[in-house]
Protein backbone atom coordinates (compact mmCIF):
# COMPACT_ATOMS: atom_id res chain seq x y z
CA UNK A 1 0.00 0.00 0.00
CA UNK A 2 1.48 3.30 -0.83
CA UNK A 3 1.13 6.28 1.61
CA UNK A 4 1.83 9.55 0.60
CA UNK A 5 2.94 11.49 3.19
CA UNK A 6 2.92 15.04 4.34
CA UNK A 7 5.22 17.22 6.93
CA UNK A 8 4.97 20.76 8.12
CA UNK A 9 6.46 23.37 10.25
CA UNK A 10 9.75 22.00 11.89
CA UNK A 11 8.61 18.28 10.67
CA UNK A 12 8.92 19.30 7.60
CA UNK A 13 12.31 20.72 8.01
CA UNK A 14 14.14 18.16 9.95
CA UNK A 15 13.23 15.48 7.63
CA UNK A 16 14.25 17.69 4.58
CA UNK A 17 11.29 17.65 2.15
CA UNK A 18 7.85 18.13 2.14
CA UNK A 19 6.53 15.45 1.17
CA UNK A 20 7.27 11.67 0.07
CA UNK A 21 5.18 8.35 -1.12
CA UNK A 22 6.12 5.71 1.26
CA UNK A 23 5.21 1.72 1.30
CA UNK A 24 5.01 0.47 4.83
CA UNK A 25 5.02 -3.13 5.63
CA UNK A 26 2.01 -5.22 7.04
CA UNK A 27 3.05 -5.00 10.64
CA UNK A 28 2.27 -0.53 10.55
CA UNK A 29 -0.84 -0.55 11.83
CA UNK A 30 -1.29 2.92 13.44
CA UNK A 31 -0.08 6.24 12.85
CA UNK A 32 2.75 5.91 15.49
CA UNK A 33 3.64 2.28 14.23
CA UNK A 34 4.22 4.56 10.92
CA UNK A 35 6.07 6.94 13.13
CA UNK A 36 8.70 4.34 13.91
CA UNK A 37 8.96 2.80 11.21
CA UNK A 38 9.76 6.08 9.22
CA UNK A 39 12.19 6.64 12.26
CA UNK A 40 14.28 3.83 11.06
CA UNK A 41 14.59 4.83 7.52
CA UNK A 42 17.17 7.81 7.98
CA UNK A 43 18.36 9.71 10.50
CA UNK A 44 16.79 13.16 9.32
CA UNK A 45 13.22 10.92 9.97
CA UNK A 46 14.67 9.98 13.44
CA UNK A 47 15.31 13.53 14.38
CA UNK A 48 12.47 14.52 13.56
CA UNK A 49 10.43 12.05 15.26
CA UNK A 50 12.58 12.07 18.50
CA UNK A 51 9.74 13.22 21.09
CA UNK A 52 6.80 11.56 20.09
CA UNK A 53 4.47 13.74 22.65
CA UNK A 54 5.17 17.29 20.17
CA UNK A 55 3.88 15.38 17.38
CA UNK A 56 0.50 15.38 15.74
CA UNK A 57 -1.23 13.54 12.43
CA UNK A 58 -4.20 13.85 10.17
CA UNK A 59 -5.47 10.78 8.30
CA UNK A 60 -6.43 12.00 4.50
CA UNK A 61 -7.11 15.78 6.19
CA UNK A 62 -8.87 14.70 9.30
CA UNK A 63 -7.72 15.38 12.85
CA UNK A 64 -6.27 11.61 14.78
CA UNK A 65 -4.47 10.78 17.47
CA UNK A 66 -1.14 9.22 16.97
CA UNK A 67 -2.74 5.57 18.09
CA UNK A 68 -5.76 5.76 15.59
CA UNK A 69 -5.17 2.72 12.95
CA UNK A 70 -4.34 4.20 9.19
CA UNK A 71 -6.32 1.76 7.82
CA UNK A 72 -6.20 2.37 4.00
CA UNK A 73 -5.16 6.25 4.47
CA UNK A 74 -4.14 7.92 1.10
CA UNK A 75 -2.30 11.02 2.59
CA UNK A 76 -0.64 11.04 6.17
CA UNK A 77 0.26 14.35 7.91
CA UNK A 78 2.59 14.28 10.64
CA UNK A 79 3.12 18.26 12.30
CA UNK A 80 3.76 20.06 15.77
CA UNK A 81 0.92 21.54 18.02
CA UNK A 82 -0.43 24.16 15.62
CA UNK A 83 -0.08 27.55 16.57
CA UNK A 84 -2.47 29.54 14.13
CA UNK A 85 -4.43 32.88 15.32
CA UNK B 1 -23.70 33.54 5.38
CA UNK B 2 -20.21 31.80 5.97
CA UNK B 3 -16.95 33.37 4.49
CA UNK B 4 -14.00 31.55 4.98
CA UNK B 5 -10.59 32.61 3.55
CA UNK B 6 -7.00 31.63 3.40
CA UNK B 7 -5.14 34.55 1.95
CA UNK B 8 -1.55 35.63 1.15
CA UNK B 9 -2.84 39.31 0.76
CA UNK B 10 -3.59 41.70 3.39
CA UNK B 11 -6.94 41.75 5.61
CA UNK B 12 -9.49 44.41 4.10
CA UNK B 13 -11.50 45.51 7.61
CA UNK B 14 -14.01 47.23 5.48
CA UNK B 15 -14.69 44.34 3.14
CA UNK B 16 -15.23 42.11 5.88
CA UNK B 17 -17.22 44.26 7.87
CA UNK B 18 -19.55 45.09 5.00
CA UNK B 19 -20.01 41.73 4.36
CA UNK B 20 -20.80 41.00 8.23
CA UNK B 21 -23.25 43.66 8.01
CA UNK B 22 -25.14 42.35 4.81
CA UNK B 23 -25.70 39.70 6.66
CA UNK B 24 -28.96 41.26 8.37
CA UNK B 25 -28.47 41.05 12.04
CA UNK B 26 -29.28 43.26 14.41
CA UNK B 27 -25.48 42.43 16.57
CA UNK B 28 -21.90 41.90 14.86
CA UNK B 29 -19.28 41.02 16.86
CA UNK B 30 -15.46 40.84 15.56
CA UNK B 31 -12.07 39.98 16.70
CA UNK B 32 -8.59 41.14 14.93
CA UNK B 33 -5.30 39.84 16.11
CA UNK B 34 -2.28 41.62 14.46
CA UNK B 35 1.13 40.45 14.82
CA UNK B 36 2.90 41.71 18.13
CA UNK B 37 6.60 42.94 18.03
CA UNK B 38 7.69 40.16 20.81
CA UNK B 39 11.14 40.82 21.66
CA UNK B 40 12.24 42.22 18.34
CA UNK B 41 10.62 39.86 15.94
CA UNK B 42 10.94 40.98 12.66
CA UNK B 43 9.12 39.00 10.12
CA UNK B 44 6.10 36.29 11.18
CA UNK B 45 5.52 33.50 8.88
CA UNK B 46 2.45 31.48 8.38
CA UNK B 47 2.60 28.14 7.37
CA UNK B 48 -0.31 25.78 6.38
CA UNK B 49 -2.06 22.36 5.35
CA UNK B 50 -3.97 23.36 2.51
CA UNK B 51 -7.42 21.57 1.75
CA UNK B 52 -7.29 21.12 5.81
CA UNK B 53 -6.84 24.21 6.93
CA UNK B 54 -9.90 25.79 5.01
CA UNK B 55 -11.93 22.38 6.13
CA UNK B 56 -11.13 22.87 9.26
CA UNK B 57 -12.85 26.60 9.80
CA UNK B 58 -15.46 25.87 8.34
CA UNK B 59 -16.11 22.87 10.54
CA UNK B 60 -15.24 26.08 13.36
CA UNK B 61 -17.59 28.61 11.34
CA UNK B 62 -20.77 25.81 11.22
CA UNK B 63 -20.26 24.56 14.52
CA UNK B 64 -20.82 28.42 15.79
CA UNK B 65 -23.60 29.20 13.84
CA UNK B 66 -25.46 25.93 15.06
CA UNK B 67 -24.69 26.61 18.52
CA UNK B 68 -26.00 30.20 18.43
CA UNK B 69 -28.30 30.78 15.95
CA UNK B 70 -26.44 32.81 13.84
CA UNK B 71 -26.87 34.60 10.70
CA UNK B 72 -23.53 34.34 9.80
CA UNK B 73 -20.27 34.14 10.67
CA UNK B 74 -16.51 34.91 9.07
CA UNK B 75 -12.73 33.77 9.39
CA UNK B 76 -10.20 35.11 7.25
CA UNK B 77 -6.52 33.98 7.96
CA UNK B 78 -3.28 35.27 6.23
CA UNK B 79 -0.70 32.81 5.04
CA UNK B 80 2.88 34.10 4.06
CA UNK B 81 5.13 36.34 5.48
CA UNK B 82 4.44 39.65 7.62
CA UNK B 83 5.35 42.23 9.61
CA UNK B 84 4.34 43.57 13.05
CA UNK B 85 1.36 45.36 13.48
CA UNK B 86 -0.47 44.11 10.33
CA UNK B 87 -3.30 41.82 10.69
CA UNK B 88 -2.88 38.18 10.89
CA UNK B 89 -6.83 37.21 11.68
CA UNK B 90 -10.08 38.51 11.66
CA UNK B 91 -13.43 36.70 12.63
CA UNK B 92 -16.81 37.77 12.96
CA UNK B 93 -20.06 36.60 14.41
CA UNK B 94 -23.58 38.47 13.40
CA UNK B 95 -26.88 37.60 15.78
CA UNK B 96 -29.96 38.94 16.08
CA UNK B 97 -28.87 39.97 19.53
CA UNK B 98 -25.19 41.25 21.06
CA UNK B 99 -24.95 38.04 23.70
CA UNK B 100 -24.97 35.49 20.80
CA UNK B 101 -22.36 37.75 18.60
CA UNK B 102 -19.87 38.10 21.41
CA UNK B 103 -20.06 34.88 22.45
CA UNK B 104 -19.32 32.92 19.29
CA UNK B 105 -16.78 35.62 18.51
CA UNK B 106 -14.85 34.54 21.46
CA UNK B 107 -16.07 30.46 20.40
CA UNK B 108 -14.77 31.61 16.50
CA UNK B 109 -11.17 32.68 17.98
CA UNK B 110 -10.57 30.39 20.56
CA UNK B 111 -11.33 27.03 18.52
CA UNK B 112 -9.47 28.40 15.25
CA UNK B 113 -6.04 28.74 17.82
CA UNK B 114 -6.39 24.82 18.30
CA UNK B 115 -8.35 23.28 15.68
CA UNK B 116 -7.09 24.71 12.14
CA UNK B 117 -3.48 23.83 11.15
CA UNK B 118 -1.63 26.58 11.03
CA UNK B 119 1.88 27.00 12.01
CA UNK B 120 4.15 30.40 13.14
CA UNK B 121 7.77 31.15 12.62
CA UNK B 122 9.47 34.30 13.47
CA UNK B 123 12.09 36.16 12.72
CA UNK B 124 15.00 38.12 15.02
CA UNK B 125 17.26 39.52 12.81
CA UNK B 126 19.05 36.27 11.62
CA UNK B 127 17.21 33.68 13.52
CA UNK B 128 14.29 32.06 12.76
CA UNK B 129 12.08 30.10 15.25
CA UNK B 130 8.89 27.77 15.20
CA UNK B 131 6.58 29.45 17.47
CA UNK B 132 5.38 26.68 20.40
CA UNK B 133 2.09 25.90 21.07
CA UNK B 134 0.53 27.18 24.36
CA UNK B 135 -0.95 25.53 27.32
CA UNK B 136 -3.71 28.71 27.53
CA UNK B 137 -4.75 28.52 24.13
CA UNK B 138 -5.89 24.74 24.55
CA UNK B 139 -7.37 25.72 27.98
CA UNK B 140 -9.43 28.79 25.87
CA UNK B 141 -10.93 26.19 23.57
CA UNK B 142 -11.36 23.40 25.78
CA UNK B 143 -13.80 25.83 28.08
CA UNK B 144 -16.80 25.59 25.28
CA UNK B 145 -16.70 21.82 25.77
CA UNK B 146 -17.83 22.18 28.86
CA UNK B 147 -22.08 21.02 28.96
CA UNK B 148 -24.20 24.29 28.50
CA UNK B 149 -25.74 25.04 32.05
Amino acid sequence: MTVRMVYFAWVRERIGKGEESVEPPASVVTVADLVDWLAETSEAHAGAFENRSRLRAAIDQDFVSLDTPIGRAQEIAIFPPVTGG
Amino acid sequence: MIHISVQQSPIDIAAEMTRAEAAGAGAVATFTGLVRADDGVGTLELEHYPGATEAALLKVAEGAIERWQLSGAIIVHRVGPMHPGERIVFVAATAAHRGAALEACAYLIDRLKTDAPFWKRETRGATASWVEARDGDHAAAVRWDKPEV
